[in-house]
């Protein structure tokens, strides 16, 4: 058993896995956390994942820029994130029923339409910083990946500072509070809450094309499957604080990548259900525990219509 | 119809605001539509052969409509139990988990008793209704134990539900079929026993299991439960306005729960109906939800919460799966469905809240004439 555990903490690539793993799931959550400031939950991160997934494997063949690519990925998960936001935060229909079927129409257009393109992708180049990279074990992880993925370290203190730190934020996290007091003094509600979901799908659809350029390669139409809602977790498991959410992305990660590295690279096996169900097991039980305690934003998930509490 | 007075069909003549909505939901529709077909023009088919496809394989072909009824009764019979908890106030959107849990409980009894019963099938279809109801029970409790939101802990709940249907398919002394001499890698359970499936019934060569009059028995009973009884009255208080139906004596704690267990036996009922009524072959599978728990809870958003119009609702979504299956024989990829059906329900999201938008408006305009 201690020979296990040796062997976990001293394995290069788990913690290169871990990070890869962990840093699509912080562009979906950093987005996502700045939504559930707001007050909206956004199932369609999922598709909105896929969209910029999908919509940077187009860019890419048809232009051959990894920027290009990237930013029309951001652009395609906007796009999901403008429907969601316009059907849930303007017409106000039930912001779930909307997600979930963002979800499953994204999924069957990626899969419908994928065949009717020539993708042509590739993995972006390794940038290893130097001296940083040189750091043993966690250096490689951290500063020796594809360089689309060092977008993560930019993109989560920028959502911080957003939120925390600008008169919009002020009133993002107003918003998520106590709509009906922000709309008194002046604050347009539903604006701020498809603005925050925009944001939300500007991160998720980078974060797709990243996960494409610095991981994957390929695209396939299955790649996201469950990764959106595993970023939600992350942010209800971080108590709606973006450190809290990072931490919950790292710690998913760090169980997908031992649920993907363990038979191959060390030889032993755990039970792979188990280590799949932990991020959801986990934040159900954090949730359990910390209820009470965590300040969740008042009006979560709850429409606001004015005059009405 | 006039039981059903707070449902779209409210309002006895049909005045402005219907034509509007009938207008508005006229040309969503059609729109809709219109997007699928240059999508498949597109991507180089012919929409009338998809079109062809899908309804000679949801009605037109021999035997259609009764795989069509087939695959409504479940949808229904999920939709129904959303309708309920909705009424309360409480958004479930674990039914994809709950049915699987319900399906996963029902098999421990239909497919492990050899040979089976008409009273295992009661039995089994009894578990599969409480297991639903427990798992959905999970949610409830922590939301009034420690305030976990229901949204959130149902939707999580699903992604644990795969997982624990998946891990009593890899064990032989659980659900796992051990065929001796052949390595397992299907990772299925044992068939349901001949003596414990449901009935089925046979219609001019259209064969459709007993769960299709238990769905719509279903669906019109709790259509009238709702409308017509102190616990429908009181849930539909709670879900208007929980402060108000407090004070008005109302335990909110037991009718939340009580809507929220009901929502979820439905759901497991719906998951071990499916079973016992032959979906895949009878055998159960981790897979084996096939997001008819989605589904189901879309029919109850785009049915706005009547059970009386989830029934047709549902007729269509099933149609659309049924109807599936011939698209890839036409040389269609078979997912078309999913993007139609997507776009179908953003369709009917879309008239109720505009035509809900413009009455507002008007009311405001009205309002800010008169002062």
């Amino acid at each position: 058993m201690n020979n296990f555990i040796f062997d976990v903490l001293t394995d290069g690539p788990l913690y290169e896995s871990t990070f890869r793993l962990a840093a699509i799931l912080a562009f979906a959550a950093a987005g996502e956390w700045v939504a559930e400031r707001a007050g909206t939950i956004n199932i369609s991160i999922e598709a909105m994942l896929l969209g910029g997934h999908f919509g940077a494997a187009i860019a890419f063949t048809a232009s051959q820029n990894f920027g290009v690519a990237i930013v029309v990925g951001g652009l395609a998960g906007m796009a999901i994130a403008a429907l969601q936001a316009w059907l849930s935060h303007f017409l106000t229909a039930d912001q779930f029923g909307i997600g979930l079927t963002l979800n499953i129409l994204l999924l069957g257009l990626a899969a419908f339409l994928q065949p009717s393109f020539d993708l042509n992708t590739r993995l972006a180049g390794v940038l290893s910083i130097p001296l940083l990279s040189q750091i043993p074990l966690v250096g490689p992880a951290l500063f020796g990946q594809r360089w689309p993925m060092y977008l993560i370290y930019g993109l989560v203190p920028l959502s911080w500072w957003l939120v925390a730190r600008t008169n919009w934020g002020l009133e993002v996290r107003a918003v998520g509070e106590d709509p009906q007091s922000a709309d008194v003094s002046g604050i347009h509600v539903n604006a701020r809450r498809r603005q925050a979901i925009l944001y939300a799908g500007l991160l998720s659809g980078i974060g797709g094309a990243v996960y494409l350029f610095g991981q994957v390669g390929r695209f396939e139409s299955s790649n996201i499957g469950g990764k959106g809602i595993i970023a939600i977790a992350a942010v209800i498991f971080g108590g709606w604080t973006l450190r809290g959410a990072v931490a919950g992305c790292l710690l998913f990660g760090y169980v997908d990548a031992l649920r993907l590295n363990l038979p191959t690279i060390l030889g032993y096996s755990l039970n792979s259900q188990l280590l799949a169900s932990l991020p959801f097991l986990a934040t159900v039980i954090v949730m359990m525990l910390f209820a009470k305690l965590t300040r969740q934003p008042v009006a979560l998930a709850r429409p606001f219509v004015r005059g009405l509490k | 119809m006039s039981v059903f007075w707070h449902s779209a069909l409210r309002r006895p003549k049909f005045g402005r605001d219907q034509q509007e909505l009938a207008l508005l939901y006229l040309a969503c529709l059609a729109f809709s539509l219109l997007l699928a077909m240059l999508l498949i023009h597109l991507s180089g088919s012919s929409w009338t052969r998809a079109v062809n496809a899908l309804v000679d394989g949801a009605f037109q072909n021999p035997g259609r409509w009764g795989e069509t009824l087939r695959r409504t009764a479940p949808l229904l019979v999920v939709a129904t139990g959303s309708v309920v908890a909705t009424r309360a106030g409480i958004i479930n959107i674990g039914q994809e988990g709950q049915l699987l849990i319900g399906a996963m409980g029902g098999a421990f009894i239909l497919t492990l008793v050899q040979p089976g019963s008409p009273l295992m099938l009661l039995l089994g279809l009894a578990v599969g209704g409480t297991a639903g109801a427990a798992w959905a029970g999970i949610a409830g409790a922590l939301w009034y134990w420690r305030r976990v939101p229901i949204v959130l802990s149902t939707l999580l709940l699903v992604y644990l539900s795969s997982q624990i249907a998946a891990y009593t398919l890899t064990r032989g002394e659980l659900l796992l079929n051990v065929v001796p001499g052949e390595p397992n890698r299907l990772l299925l359970s044992a068939k349901v026993a001949p003596e414990s499936r449901l009935g089925i019934v046979q219609i001019f060569g259209n064969r459709f299991p007993l769960s299709v009059p238990v769905a719509l028995a279903t669906a019109l009973v709790f259509g009238w439960v709702l409308a017509r009884t102190t616990w429908g009255f009181r849930l539909k208080a709670l879900g208007l306005n929980p402060r108000t139906a407090q004070r008005a004596g109302i335990p909110g704690v037991r009718y939340g729960m009580s809507a929220i267990l009901v929502s979820g036996a439905t759901a497991g009922l719906a998951g071990s109906m499916m079973l016992a009524g032959g979906e895949s072959q009878y055998k159960f599978s981790s897979g084996f939800a096939s997001n008819v728990g989605w589904d189901g809870l879309l029919v109850a958003l785009v049915a706005r919460n009547s059970p009386l119009v989830a029934i047709p609702v549902a007729l269509v979504f099933a149609a659309l799966r049924s109807g599936s299956t011939f698209l890839s024989v036409a040389g269609i990829e078979a997912v078309l469905v999913d993007v139609v059906r997507g776009l179908l329900v953003v369709a009917l999201f879309i008239p109720p809240a505009i035509s809900e938008l413009r009455r507002k408006r008007r009311a405001a305009a009205q309002l800010t004439e008169r002062t």
